[in-house]
């Protein structure tokens, strides 16, 4: 049905903001500010841009807690991605990005254009896209819904990778029923690029052309922003026409081309930015705002590939795969010839402008005409009052198993979806094209190198809502401090982090409690790891019928090495190494994988963690890897030794003989700051005497096909062929 | 001795055999666009990996009526080397240089691993550097990569030993595992695993690198030949 736009007095008497996600204040805080009745083009841009996905109006607060520069940091957030200083005169990009509610609706393209969406922000930063990860949230496996998200989301992430040629080279997958109507997708994408090329998104200097370039502009995913900032009911359909479709042949030639005008034609690129969420209003209203400069657009030149689209549509449409270039007066045709080589659309839609008014013209009228801090800085922020959850207060006794049958109880965990292997997952992504890619998905993380240096980097994205739901401060350091681990056990140095913030509806002080503390937890570990949040995105209002998920903030960290030889994986090399336990072991199974299992849920206080301790052992890990004593290392999380041990077994097709002398339950404790490392005979006193007390040397690996474990109420023996069954066949098994 | 990588809208892996040509076998190589139409001058003609023109249509399909397409099926028939990878081989069947055309992997699915293959004919320009039979690890990444011929034309292809790499795994339901095969003359291969991927120890392997080195060779003793007539 087409769009009907109503008379600015129709619409302060019918109301249509409502249902765009606007309120009565905010609708007259727009008309007060404006000073008149705002008309339909004008309300419709406000919507989109005072949404919480463009405007942070609930988060921003929280959002100015985090910690975002050190030394290192050339860009923090505010920009399409952020960037840090790597050496050798090359800055890394990255950024993370959620596609949640596109995706529960419609799964391939909503993945698809997840990955779309955050690539075109690494490009517009001028960097190349490297690598490629994924963060993905399902309820249980066994219902039939879940597998069908599985299969179509993990189809559309690939979908758009594999062909765009840009490789995925790590991610996790969780699964519990918190996520059933809302899974959640986040998309991480690194980019390389030369330190001193870094471009903005400014629309700069009066007279300088704005350029509209790539795909054309259709009604696909209009509003979405808005959308992305609601809530799902069984009362109310989703809107799958806010749902965009992606074609990453068009991204990729896209990105070329961009990639070719940053790097050839400097002198005429004043500031680029992604049509992302909102499309072009975002884009340019933010292009103008930054550089404190006013617009004008004239729509009638903008490229569209549908008849009869309104002013309210062009600007709030999602369409992919669009780019909003400011060029310098007089250079226009140049950058034109650009796009045309690759066969893409480059049309001078509009000019920068003196003042500050954003204006927009549509067959020869003024459909809107507002300052342009109307759209941006002066949307409302809400300084909201969290209120701690009663949950919080009287947690569950602590949960003390009693392991009976070790065997029995690891190998059921090592076949838990969480837990199991995800090779029937990345086996779908191209993992190695550019051909960079050090270590592929399966290690604790993955590993790049960077060429024309003798650096590598290495990244990973983690996430652990149960945690978070049982005490979100604590919760919200301890995956800072797992993604740091990981990245230690590759052997890098974390240098920073992109996050992104799945809650449900921060309106509820509950919720909104749950944010403010873990955004606490995320700023202490953030500085005692000096990984400073370089950029993010929120989602927010992942409810279903008024229940949220646990809250989850996904953090996706990057490590750096500049030594090659210090690439650890997680695979037993040889029999005969020795084996290690760093860090203490607690009776720490609240929130645990374990409990999940045993219990069907997860509930008590979560386990303590020593924040400090968790540094220094990192820095032990991190040295003993640097100085060459350590063959194998893998960080210890969810699952805990009991998964990380198997893990490196199987990954190395090697068994091990172990004796530790603690309960059989702590097999599956999930204590934060530990490691399993295997160390060669020859470096066992170096070792030793580098890590003191905090390793503990449990046996060796051997050339047998089990592991043994002999602990202190327990003597377990698994196969080779167990554990391969147990944990190649948790997730595949479930999906038939 | 050179060689022209080609380069459709599309094409990603073009840059990574570029640099295993000539940053690691030390073969002079030139990436060359689809809208080239002459590749006299070109000893070896590659076709990357990638998804030409989105491969919307069916893999490959649409890369077939490129401009540069005339030229390499001339440089084909003079009997010029031509090596497709991937996307590659696909548009090698698409345009008739190789005979049977790539379906969807019988699982449906993108498949990324690395695969057991083993060199069932060495006596090929592309394979020399193999031992007969040997068995080496490539990387496959592809949606299409399940190979098909009707019964007399695999038929026609095993008397006369045109395939050079079988899958030891089978992992995409292909006839008879053919993961790799040259043309009746012997001069155009092509294979759905990436040798390209596999040329640096950092990466995982370098059992890629002999069909370079075995391709250099070629062209320099064709050059001596050139020469010395």
């Amino acid at each position: 049905m087409p769009r009907v736009e109503l008379s600015p007095k129709d619409i302060a008497i019918k109301k249509p903001y409502l249902d765009w996600g606007l309120t009565e204040y905010e609708y007259d805080r727009f008309r007060t500010k404006l000073g008149r009745l705002p008309n339909y083009t004008e309300i419709g841009l406000a919507s989109g841009m005072w949404s919480e996905h463009c405007a942070y109006k609930y988060s921003k607060p929280v959002l100015k807690q985090f910690w975002t520069k050190n030394e290192r940091v050339l860009m923090g957030p505010g920009e399409g991605a952020g960037v840090i200083d790597i050496g050798s005169g090359k800055a890394v990009v990255f950024k993370a990005e959620s596609h949640n509610h596109p995706s529960a609706v419609e799964p391939y393209e909503g993945a698809a254009t997840g990955v779309g969406g955050i690539i075109r922000d690494i490009f517009s930063i001028g960097a190349e896209p490297v690598a490629l990860l994924d963060s993905l949230a399902f309820g249980e496996l066994d219902e039939a819904h879940t597998q069908h998200l599985l299969d179509q989301i993990v189809a559309g992430i690939g979908g758009y990778g594999n062909a765009i040629g840009i490789p995925t080279i790590g991610g996790e997958t969780n699964f519990d029923p918190t996520y059933a109507r809302n899974p959640l997708v986040n998309a991480m994408c690194i980019g390389v690029m030369d330190k001193d090329a870094i471009q903005r998104g400014r629309a700069a200097g009066v007279g300088n052309a704005i350029i509209y370039v790539g795909a054309k502009t259709g009604r696909d995913g209009i509003n979405g922003a808005s959308f992305a900032s609601a809530e799902f009911s069984d009362a109310e359909q989703a809107d799958r026409a806010a749902v965009q479709v992606g074609d990453p042949f068009m991204e990729k030639l896209l990105t070329d081309a961009c990639l070719e005008v940053t790097r050839d034609h400097q002198e005429a690129l004043v500031g680029m930015q992604d049509m992302g969420a909102a499309g072009l209003i975002s884009s340019s209203v933010e292009m103008a705002d930054k550089a404190d400069a006013g617009m004008t657009i004239n729509l009638d030149l903008i490229p569209q590939r549908e008849s009869g689209m309104i002013p309210f549509e062009i600007m709030l449409s999602e369409s992919q795969e669009r780019m909003l270039l400011c060029v310098a007066a007089g250079h226009e045709q140049e950058i034109i010839d650009v796009f045309q080589k690759y066969d893409l659309d480059a049309v001078v839609c509009g000019q920068v402008t003196a003042g500050h008014r954003y204006q927009l013209t549509f067959k020869n009228e003024t459909v809107c005409d507002v300052p342009v801090s109307l759209l941006t800085s002066d949307a409302p922020v809400y300084h909201q009052k969290g209120q701690r959850p009663a949950r919080l207060d009287q947690p569950a006794t602590d949960f003390a198993p009693e392991i009976t049958d070790l065997h029995d109880t690891w190998l059921r965990l090592l076949g838990q979806p969480t837990i199991a292997s995800k090779k029937s997952i990345y086996r779908r992504y191209d993992a190695q094209v550019k051909t960079n890619t050090v270590v592929t998905p399966g290690s604790d993380a993955g590993v790049i190198r960077v060429r024309g240096t003798k650096s590598a980097l290495a990244a990973t994205t983690d996430s652990n809502g149960r945690y978070l739901y049982l005490d979100p401060e604590r919760g919200g350091a301890l995956i800072v401090a797992e993604a740091a681990r990981n990245l230690v056990a590759s052997g890098t140095e974390p240098i920073g982090i992109t996050d992104c913030l799945n809650y449900g509806d921060p309106t509820k002080p509950e919720i909104f409690y749950e944010l403010e503390e873990s955004a606490h937890g995320i700023t202490a570990a953030c500085k005692a790891l000096n990984t400073p949040v370089i950029s993010g995105n929120v989602s927010l209002y992942n409810e279903t019928n008024g229940i949220a998920i646990y809250p989850t903030p996904m953090i996706g960290m990057v490590g750096l090495t500049e030594d090659l030889h210090s690439i650890t994986t997680l695979d037993f090399k040889r029999p005969g190494d020795l084996v290690y336990l760093l860090g203490r072991t607690g009776a720490d199974f609240n929130g645990t994988e374990l409990q999940k299992l045993l219990t069907g849920g997860i509930a008590g206080r979560l386990f303590d963690f020593d924040l400090d301790e968790e540094v220094t052992v990192q820095k032990l890990a991190l040295n003993a890897i640097r100085r060459g004593f350590v063959t194998a290392a893998h960080d210890l999380s969810v699952g805990g030794f009991a998964a990380a041990l198997s893990e490196m077994a199987l990954a190395g097709q090697l068994g091990a003989d172990l004796q530790w002398d603690v309960p059989a339950s702590y097999a599956f404790a999930e204590s934060a700051g530990r490691f399993l490392m295997t160390v060669p005979a020859a470096k066992q006193a170096e070792f030793e005497a580098l890590l003191g007390s905090r390793a503990r040397l449990l046996g060796k690996v051997t050339a047998a096909d089990q592991l043994h474990i002999q602990m202190q109420d327990a003597d377990v023996q698994l196969t080779m062929a167990e554990l391969t069954q147990a944990y190649e066949e948790g997730i595949p098994c479930r999906m038939k | 001795m050179k060689a022209a990588v080609l380069s459709f809208p599309g094409s990603n892996c073009d840059q990574d055999l570029l640099w295993a040509l000539s940053d690691i076998a030390g073969i002079p190589a030139d990436l060359v666009p689809a809208s080239a139409t002459d590749l006299s001058g070109y000893d070896l003609v590659c076709v990357p990996g990638g998804f030409s023109y989105g491969d919307y249509l069916r893999s490959g399909a649409i890369a077939n009526f490129a401009p540069v397409m005339a030229a390499l099926k001339k440089h084909a028939a003079n009997g010029g080397l031509v090596l497709g990878i991937c996307n590659g081989f696909q548009i090698l069947c698409e345009a008739g240089l190789l005979p049977g055309a790539l379906q969807f992997n019988e699982s449906l699915n993108f498949i990324c691993e690395s695969e057991p293959l083993t060199v069932v004919n060495t006596n090929t320009a592309f394979s020399g550097d193999y031992q007969p039979d040997e068995t080496i690890h490539l990387p496959i990444a592809h949606g299409e990569g399940n190979y098909y011929a009707d019964p007399e034309t695999l038929a026609a292809i095993e008397a006369k030993q045109q395939v050079v790499f079988r899958y030891a795994a089978n992992p995409n339901g292909s006839l008879n595992d053919i993961a790799g095969l040259t043309n009746a003359a012997g001069n155009v291969l092509g294979m759905m695993p990436h040798p390209e991927r596999a040329v640096e120890t950092l990466l995982g392997g370098r059992d890629g690198l002999a069909m370079f080195t075995a391709l250099k060779k070629q062209m320099e003793g064709a050059a001596y030949a050139t020469r010395r007539a």
